[in-house]
């Protein structure tokens, strides 16, 4: 459990935030610049806020009020940077060892191979940081980070400087990370693709607050959110299990709390959840179901909220059974359908629209 | 000039022996100084800085007169120093090589805090997340990635050391086998009449001495910045 409190002036906005992690991948999504790396310093210890307070699991590692302030070293919080940070004069293998030196205590037997294997360091280990690729080097710096025995991870940006085909391969790392260790991790990010994948919660930060926080479908879906969210395409974040698939036709079926979606090009195994990011744009209306349309998902529901622009356009949000889906229409569409909150409509979705792009790396 | 007479050898052997222990003696210091001008803010820092780089701009007389003053057998420091750890400077080797010291100090600070100042501070903050104090940051990450830069200041102040003369000379005079280093002989061949040859080859042998120093400084800065920069041809 981490429970950050943190009060300080930044630049030209003031950091102000509440924030706590039960667990899993709390992502802290927002805008270059919005204070997100500041919080995790804070955490870190790498920056001391001018009031605040941080605990985990019940430990106390800052507390302005009462003058506590843990060295970060002694706070054991790993730490991966965007920029990796490997220590250039030695090996891979020195790198993934220096920190199990200093907490040789907290350290389990056998915790280093596995966690070598995990991230698919073996073949890298005699290496000098200098010969590694970007994504490789992010690899070895989560290794190292890990193998600190840390109490949780903080991971900055991670991906951000990595071209697209790195970005899938270390994110697929992270992924069995978060599945395999027993380690909380506070991810920041400003790319939604990376925390609609990974992220348990999201807290929305912008000018140095946090606008929001909840499940990733909820923060993503809401319009409100829409001037911190905005400049990425519009969608809502579904959460779903594969029922079945119809392998001559390469469709999968997806359940999920508002029915049923099919999905094509899926490659994920009976029975796995999927995240589907369904994206508005996808997404068309229709009072009455279509007879002969080529569309295999019709879905009915009710019309939460409309919220006119951008430009021509209209942004509707509907309940699909107990999840949300946003469609963007034209506003004419608006007027000639009639459409307006409680309005019962029917939510239209190519089955094409939903492929392994909207559930992993576009 | 291939065979060097009893006292050019004992020349040459003691200019060595005064230039290293001068280095040794020296390079922790320069690097604390070094330290403190690249990371440090503390009141009083131009002036440490100002006076770090005293010896550079001083006549070397003046620096020579000013630790007689200091550490001759009748100064404060001297005195005190012979009083508690049997160590003496007034005309003896040890005296050479403090004076050589000083004058190779701004020397060796230099390079050292350049070389503090482009280490990226973000690694020192890695090592700390990773669990290591501020001590063994120091000697396991910011140390060794300034590795050039005190191969490059040591290198620097030894070549300077092999030179120094008016320093010397005004502190520790010039005493045959105690004081007189290479550049001391070389004058003092200038000095007798029908010297001239052996002042010659002695300074022939300076050059060839330092254009070694120079040309190992370099092959070892080479290694370290290679080793440093972690590309797999350090080796």
């Amino acid at each position: 459990m981490l429970q950050v409190s943190a009060r300080t002036r930044l630049g030209r906005f003031a950091l102000d935030v509440e924030l706590e992690s039960a667990g899993g991948v709390t992502a802290l999504f927002g805008r270059s610049g919005s204070g997100k790396t500041s919080i995790i310093n804070v955490i870190a210890g790498l920056l001391r806020p001018a009031q605040g307070r941080v605990a985990l699991n019940g430990e106390l590692l800052f507390d302005s009020s009462r003058g506590v302030d843990v060295p970060v070293e002694r706070r054991r919080i790993g730490y991966v940077f965007q920029d990796a940070r490997l220590f250039p004069h030695l090996s891979v293998r020195q790198n993934l060892r220096y920190g199990a030196v200093f907490n040789r205590r907290a350290g389990r037997a056998g915790d280093a191979e596995h966690v070598i294997r995990l991230l698919g360091l073996e073949g890298l280990l005699e290496r000098s940081p200098g010969a590694l690729s970007g994504g490789e080097k992010q690899r070895v710096a989560i290794g190292r980070a890990l193998l600190a025995h840390p109490r949780i991870l903080l991971m900055d940006e991670p991906l951000a400087a990595l071209d697209l085909q790195r970005k899938g391969e270390v994110l697929g790392y992270v992924e069995r990370l978060r599945e395999e260790l027993d380690v909380p991790i506070v991810y920041v990010s400003h790319a939604i693709e990376e925390v609609v994948r990974i992220a348990d919660r999201v807290a929305l930060i912008s000018e140095g607050r946090v606008l929001a926080s909840g499940a990733p479908d909820e923060i993503m879906s809401r319009l409100d959110l829409r001037p911190a969210t905005g400049r990425y395409e519009a969608g809502a974040v579904i959460e779903t299990r594969v029922l079945a698939y119809d392998a001559r036709d390469d469709i999968s079926t997806l359940g999920f709390a508002g029915g049923e979606l099919l999905a094509t090009n899926l490659d994920a195994l009976i029975g796995e959840p999927v995240r589907v990011r369904v994206r508005a744009r996808d997404v068309s209306l229709a009072l009455r179901p279509p007879q002969d349309s080529s569309i295999l998902n019709v879905l009915p529901g009710r019309i939460l909220e409309i919220v006119e622009g951008p430009g021509a356009a209209a942004e509707v949000r509907l309940a699909v059974g107990d999840a949300i889906l946003l469609a963007r229409v034209t506003q004419r569409s608006v007027r000639r359908l009639e459409l307006a909150p409680g309005r019962e409509v029917y939510a239209l979705v190519k089955a094409i629209s939903l492929d392994r792009h909207s559930t992993g790396f576009a | 000039m291939v065979l060097l007479t009893p006292g050019e050898l004992q020349a040459i052997g003691l200019s060595l022996r005064v230039a290293a222990w001068s280095v040794a003696a020296s390079l922790p210091l320069a690097v604390a100084v070094a330290w403190l001008l690249a990371r440090r803010e503390f009141p009083g820092k131009t002036l440490l800085d100002a006076l770090v780089h005293l010896p550079l701009v001083l006549p070397p007389v003046v620096v020579g007169y000013f630790l007689l003053l200091g550490f001759g057998s009748q100064g404060p420091l001297g005195a005190f120093l012979e009083r508690c750890c049997g160590l003496v400077f007034a005309f003896r080797w040890t005296g050479a090589a403090l004076a050589c010291a000083v004058m190779g100090f701004p020397l060796m600070v230099r390079a050292v805090r350049l070389s503090l100042e482009a280490i990226d501070p973000g690694l020192e903050a890695a090592a700390r997340t990773l669990g290591a104090g501020p001590l063994a940051v120091f000697f396991s990450v910011t140390l060794p990635l300034a590795a050039p830069g005190l191969v490059t200041g040591a290198l620097l102040s030894f070549a300077r050391s092999l030179g120094e003369f008016g320093a010397t000379i005004t502190f520790v005079s010039n005493i045959p086998g105690e004081t007189r280093t290479l550049p001391l002989a070389i004058y003092n061949y200038t000095q007798v009449p029908g010297g001239d040859a052996q002042a010659l080859r002695l300074s022939l042998m300076a050059v060839a001495l330092s254009i070694a120093a120079l040309f190992l400084s370099e092959v070892l800065a080479r290694r370290a910045r290679a080793r440093v920069r972690g590309s797999d041809a350090a080796g």
